[in-house]
């Protein structure tokens, strides 16, 4: 029998992923029905001031795992620092989120201590004794249904924006366990030589409530800005197809599809973008999906919520401003 | 600068897919197969690095069904100099962690620099194979490539990676793994002399015993994790078209269905 469900946050300069919150929420149900504490490990140096935000979202325990060798991530260090509390704690699951940094940290946790790993899921239960999740495969083209086996831990990834977090109950309190992580410099091949943070103030798409993406349909980069000022009304990231970042009018970070960001906000508004497979494989879990296209050919316009078949040009400047009336209200 | 490049034989990104009847499987029959995209960068990023040294050698590790051959050749037709194929009925049904105990079998007792995996197969879509490799070779890695440069005395590589807002620079030791994005190369097409020269190069089939692999290590037995079902994904009912005189009518109306009908605004 295992003794916990934990879930990972690795917090990016003092703050926590809210995916981290999301997975509490959902695991805090499977903690119940195996009835094991549910236990959130939070990892980095300085971290110990975060410790108290995991209670309200349903963790019992609390382990906060620092080291001053983990002021930077790295995949060694980190490795380390969980290899080592999962072998000394034997929790039966051990849950993160599928961001950039969890998927470079948990296979190679999985593969130090023999786990059993599903990537990028988008739902987690059980059935039984054994724990399962729920993931897109073939670029979200199948979804499957994967049940773990044959191993005693546990390990899973969780795509961001997926899971509801559950309203935070500030009255609840957890175990607070400090644990110092036994890694050394020896532990750490790598150096980190230098940190470029592109626009400070932007979230990252994968996390987005509201994601505002141009296509072929743009023009040329210049023809963003409209897309700009939408998304600065609305407080969304804007993403791009493949066709524009291959064009050179948006970086590649900004691309969303199969070759590009896997996201699935509340609202995505797509302007000029045909819909190509590719690219609804990195959208297609969006909550409302909006197409405006002047081509009434285009494939988005019949897997949207809602489509305007119009020029994109002639509709986007309008709209932020019927936008900004109605956030006004 | 020896390099070795996993390569994974997947459905082509046009393909349709679909599950059996009795949704324990997907059908492949009829798909065109490729190169999966991330790897393509890891062989043209070995091709380079190896032409930028002056000398050294490719080498393709590709575990899948006989099938696979078809990629694996094109990818000797780009360039790179041998390749070994991990092909036997042990290997099926391998989840991400059971491929990375047969690709680290394999790699073990091989001679390499830089070991290239694509950031993720675009069929499984995991993301596990580099990170667990690295680990179960006692290697270092870093994901997510987008830019490497090898120092002058080949003892460590420079790369820069794709993080959250931003971009991260640092230095690994050779040996490493190191898992490619796009934005690193631009894939080169193969030739046709390169075409014709793949079909002489050496391409090695093994057999699980062949390096030591216990068949209950992979395929379905030695796998953590086993797809009980496949789906296909719910498809949208037909869309709304917001409807109207002019452009700004249209834009009014679209803004009112956001609030009002979807509350997504």
């Amino acid at each position: 029998m295992g003794k916990g469900i934990f879930v990972v946050s690795v917090p990016s300069q003092g703050t926590i992923r809210k995916v981290a919150f999301e997975i509490l929420s959902e695991a805090r149900k499977i903690a119940d029905a195996k009835a094991e504490p549910l236990c959130a490990v939070v990892i980095g140096k300085g971290v110990a001031a975060l410790a108290d935000k995991f209670a309200p979202y349903g963790a019992d325990k609390v382990y906060v795992v620092e080291n001053d060798l983990l002021e930077n991530y790295t995949a060694d260090g980190y490795t380390k620092a969980l290899a080592d509390l999962i072998t000394k704690e034997e929790p039966s699951i051990v849950l993160g989120g599928a961001t950039g940094l969890g998927k470079d940290l948990m296979p190679k946790v999985a593969a130090r201590i023999g786990a059993a790993m599903a990537a990028d899921c988008t739902a987690i239960g059980v059935d039984g004794d054994a724990f399962t999740v729920t993931r897109y495969m073939y670029s979200g083209k199948m979804i499957a249904d994967v049940k773990f086996q044959n191993a005693a831990v546990a390990i899973a990834t969780v795509r961001p924006n997926v899971l509801i977090a559950a309203a935070p109950d500030a009255s609840k309190t957890a175990e607070i366990v400090n644990v110092a992580a036994e890694v050394s410099a020896d532990d750490i091949r790598v150096k980190v030589l230098e940190v470029v943070k592109g626009d400070a103030g932007k979230v990252d798409l994968t996390e987005a409530e509201i994601i505002v993406s141009g296509g072929r349909g743009m023009k040329d980069a210049g023809g963003y800005s409209i897309l700009e000022d939408l998304a600065k009304v609305l407080g969304a990231t804007v993403g791009a197809s493949r066709a524009a970042v291959d064009a050179g009018w948006r970086p590649v970070a900004d691309q969303v599809g199969q070759t590009g960001k896997v996201v699935s906000p509340n609202l995505y508004i797509a302007c000029g973008i045909s819909g190509a497979i590719q690219h609804y494989a990195g959208m297609g879990t969006s909550k409302v999906i909006v197409a405006i296209n002047k081509d009434e050919e285009a494939p988005i316009l019949s897997k949207c919520d809602y489509a305007v078949v119009d020029d994109l040009f002639k509709i986007i400047p309008p709209l932020t401003e019927e936008i900004k009336k109605l956030m006004a209200d | 600068m020896n390099s070795i490049v996993c390569l994974k034989q997947v459905p082509d990104t046009e393909a349709q897919i679909i599950a059996t009847p009795d949704g324990l499987d997907v059908k492949l029959d009829g798909v065109k197969f490729i190169i999966s995209p991330y790897d393509e960068y890891g062989i043209e990023e070995a091709l380079l690095q190896k032409e930028k040294a002056g000398g050294g050698e490719v080498t393709l590790v590709s575990m899948g069904p006989a099938r696979a051959v078809e990629s694996i050749r094109t990818g000797l037709a780009m360039g790179a100099d041998k390749a070994v194929h991990l092909d036997d009925e042990a290997f099926n049904g391998s989840d991400a962690q059971a491929a990375a105990k047969a690709l680290a079998a394999q790699i073990k007792g091989m001679e390499y620099d830089i070991i290239y995996c694509g950031r993720q197969a675009i069929d499984d879509d995991q993301s596990q194979v580099g990170p667990a490799l690295a680990e179960l070779l006692n290697l270092t890695h870093t994901s997510l490539v987008t830019k490497l440069e090898v120092a002058a005395d080949k003892k460590t590589v420079k790369v820069h990676r794709q993080i959250v807002g931003g971009e991260e620079i640092m230095e690994l030791p050779l040996p490493c793994v190191l898992t490619c994005q796009k934005g690193l190369n631009e894939p080169r097409y193969a030739s046709l002399p390169g075409i014709m020269k793949a079909k002489k190069k050496p391409l090695q089939p093994v057999k699980a015993t062949d390096i030591g692999v216990d068949a209950g290590t992979v395929g379905v037995a030695g796998s953590g994790t086993k797809v009980v079902k496949f789906t296909a994904p719910p498809t949208r009912t037909a869309a709304k078209i917001i409807e109207g005189e002019s452009p700004e009518e249209k834009a009014a109306n679209l803004a009112k269905a956001l609030r009002e009908e979807a509350k997504a605004i």
